[in-house]
């Protein structure tokens, strides 16, 4: 739905270049929730930014819904009728919600639509049943001074919506919110894309929003991606930082020589006793350092770390016994070995 | 000097006033916006970026701005003519109140405009509204709070300047007091003029602090509204973050 190849851009202010993409390969499918996570100043902004071009890139190339956007943008500064149409099949919500303070909410929701010359009343009633969606039709008339947070982020969705997008963007659209309010955008935001089979690529320095509602994430880091997928793939690749992060388990090895080793259970295999029967056919006493359930992406998914007497070398049957089994291992420490060398 | 020998000189200069204060703003206003809009949109980084253009223009604001009056008066008296057809009456002091008025109100649009939060800006371009919908939706209903403060201090300050006006013969208030009050010892009559003068000034700043006022707290909110003789708005308008 959204794809985006060798995507750069360079911001180039009193002779200083700052590169925020650096060859940017993004692939959104339809009807997903992706989202792309990053520390500040990682180029986040400017990728979303570049999607519904806000922002020239300085190469590279987007296109979203089949319309490749980069060749609608034309060369000048100004974007040109062509490009201004795709925009308004693509929603967009902002951090600071951004709604106009000298029109009520209604009108708000409606500005779109008077973008587009839908006729008066046509536009009233779409904007009425946008804001029953976002469940917010007793404040039409209000301004949006007089709304609460999450409640404005409610109408900066609506307002987003009314074009019929196929594609929403959300810019940190929850950073600006209390944890509670964050979670209930963030389930609005998830039933929007089940209900309207809408497409939602989403930014974000929360690890939390990614793992409560996105089906594929993405970690940038300066300007580039370092690692993407779905949230079952990322969580089944061994070493990947994302996964790590999504869902962290805790526990230090009580020794030196001992192996200390991460075991991912996904669907099926979560069910079978494997540590049991690990204990029993290699008669070797595993203690447990952390365990923990957690539902990600909508799956069970659980992770433990356990110890295994004795130094890596001496347990290389036992972890290839768990991976027969279908089990993703992590060995710790092993990462960092690995990381270092790449490097 | 009684009392119905100085009403009929009163009511006529206060008319007079009115009528070219009322013209010039008008005109002020007119040019003036798109100037002070044109101004933020061709700066740097704005949506019509055109360095060229904008250096121009400011520097034409700058020079017409700090002009003082009177020249700016007898420098424009050959324009004057072809305009209005004479040099002296009410209808020629308009022309040179206008043109001093224009470059004032546009900086002050300029300000005002510049105070718009340019995520809304963004947000409109998201949607795609081309740049005449960014100016029409959004800059000036989001600045209208500051843009009738800035038309009350414009509306003060011709007042001011049509006390000169005096000179070619447009009467007005001004006029009054400095032909009777100065020249001829009435002083009865001058303190009348300066407290009708007073007044009038009081009832416009009223008025227009009063609609800024009713607008920005329709839209604000949290922000302090624009206060008396501001030439600035006041805090950018409510923003939660
Ligand atoms: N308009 C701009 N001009 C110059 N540099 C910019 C601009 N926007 C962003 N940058 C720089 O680009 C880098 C990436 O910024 P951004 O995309 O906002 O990251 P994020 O959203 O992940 O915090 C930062 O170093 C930032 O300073
Ligand atoms: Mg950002």
């Amino acid at each position: 739905m959204i794809t985006t190849s060798g995507l750069t851009k360079v911001y180039r202010s009193r002779g200083r270049e700052v590169t925020a993409l650096d060859g940017v390969d993004l692939h959104v499918r339809e009807g997903e929730v992706y989202g792309v996570i990053g520390q500040s100043g990682a180029g986040k902004s400017s990728l979303i930014r570049c999607v519904n071009l806000l922002e020239r890139p300085t190469a590279g190339t987007v296109s979203v819904d089949g319309h490749d956007l980069t060749a609608l943008a034309g060369r000048g500064p100004r974007a040109g009728r062509e490009l201004r149409r795709a925009r308004s099949r693509i929603g967009m919500v902002f951090q600071h919600f951004n709604l106009l303070s000298s029109r009520t909410v209604q009108d708000n929701v409606e500005l779109p639509l008077e973008i587009l010359g839908t006729s008066g009343k046509e536009r009233s009633r779409k904007a009425l049943e946008l804001l029953d969606l976002v469940g917010l039709s007793d404040k039409a008339k209000a301004y949006p001074a007089q709304l609460s947070g999450g409640q404005k982020q409610r109408v900066g969705i609506a307002r987003a919506l009314a074009g019929d997008p196929k594609v929403l963007l959300s810019d940190e659209a929850t950073s600006a919110l209390d944890p509670e309010t964050t979670r209930s955008i963030l389930q609005l935001l998830r039933d929007l894309n089940r209900q309207l089979g809408l497409t939602v690529l989403l930014i974000t320095h929360e690890m939390d929003v990614v793992k409560s509602i996105c089906d594929s994430a993405a970690l940038m880091e300066n300007g580039r991606i370092v690692e993407s997928g779905t949230v079952s793939e990322l969580l089944a690749t061994p070493g990947s930082e994302l996964a790590a992060a999504l869902f962290p388990v805790g526990g230090d090895a009580s020794g030196d020589d001992r192996t200390v080793i991460d075991v991912t259970f996904q669907g099926d295999a979560a069910t079978r006793p494997v540590i049991s029967q690990l204990s029993r056919t290699y008669n070797i006493d595993i203690s447990i350092l952390g365990a923990a359930m957690d539902t990600v992406a909508g799956r069970q998914v659980g992770r433990m770390r356990i110890e295994l007497p004795g130094v890596y070398e001496e347990n290389v049957v036992p972890i290839g016994f768990l991976r027969e089994q279908g089990l993703q291992i992590d060995v710790v420490g092993e990462r960092e070995l690995v990381k270092d060398g790449a490097k | 000097m009684t009392w119905s020998e100085m009403q009929p000189l009163l009511e006529q200069a206060c008319w007079d006033t009115l009528y070219m204060v009322g013209w010039s703003t008008l005109i002020a206003v007119v040019g003036g916006l798109p100037l002070g809009i044109l101004l933020v949109l061709t700066d740097r980084g704005g949506l019509l970026q055109n360095v060229v253009a904008n250096k121009v223009i400011g520097q034409v604001v700058n020079i017409a701005r700090s002009m003082p009056f009177i020249i700016l008066m007898v420098a424009l008296m050959s324009f004057t003519r072809t305009i209005t057809g004479t040099t002296i009456g009410r209808e020629a002091a308009i022309v040179p109140l206008a043109i001093g008025a224009i470059p004032f109100f546009a900086r002050l649009v300029e300000t005002a405009v510049r105070e718009v939060d340019h995520g809304l800006v963004e947000a409109v371009q998201a949607m795609g509204g081309n740049t005449w919908t960014v100016v029409r939706r959004v800059l000036v209903p989001e600045s209208l709070p500051s843009l009738i403060s800035s038309a009350t201090t414009t509306v003060v300050a011709l007042i001011g300047y049509s006390a000169m006006a005096g000179t070619v013969g447009a009467g007005g208030l001004g006029d009054i007091a400095i032909r009777y009050g100065y020249q001829r010892f009435e002083t009865g009559l001058m303190w009348i003029t300066v407290a009708v003068l007073a007044v009038v000034i009081s009832v416009i700043q009223f008025a227009g602090d009063y609609a800024a006022r009713r607008l920005h707290r329709r839209g604000g909110g949290s922000g302090a509204a624009p206060r008396l003789r501001l030439l600035k708005a006041g805090p950018k308008l409510g923003k939660a973050a």
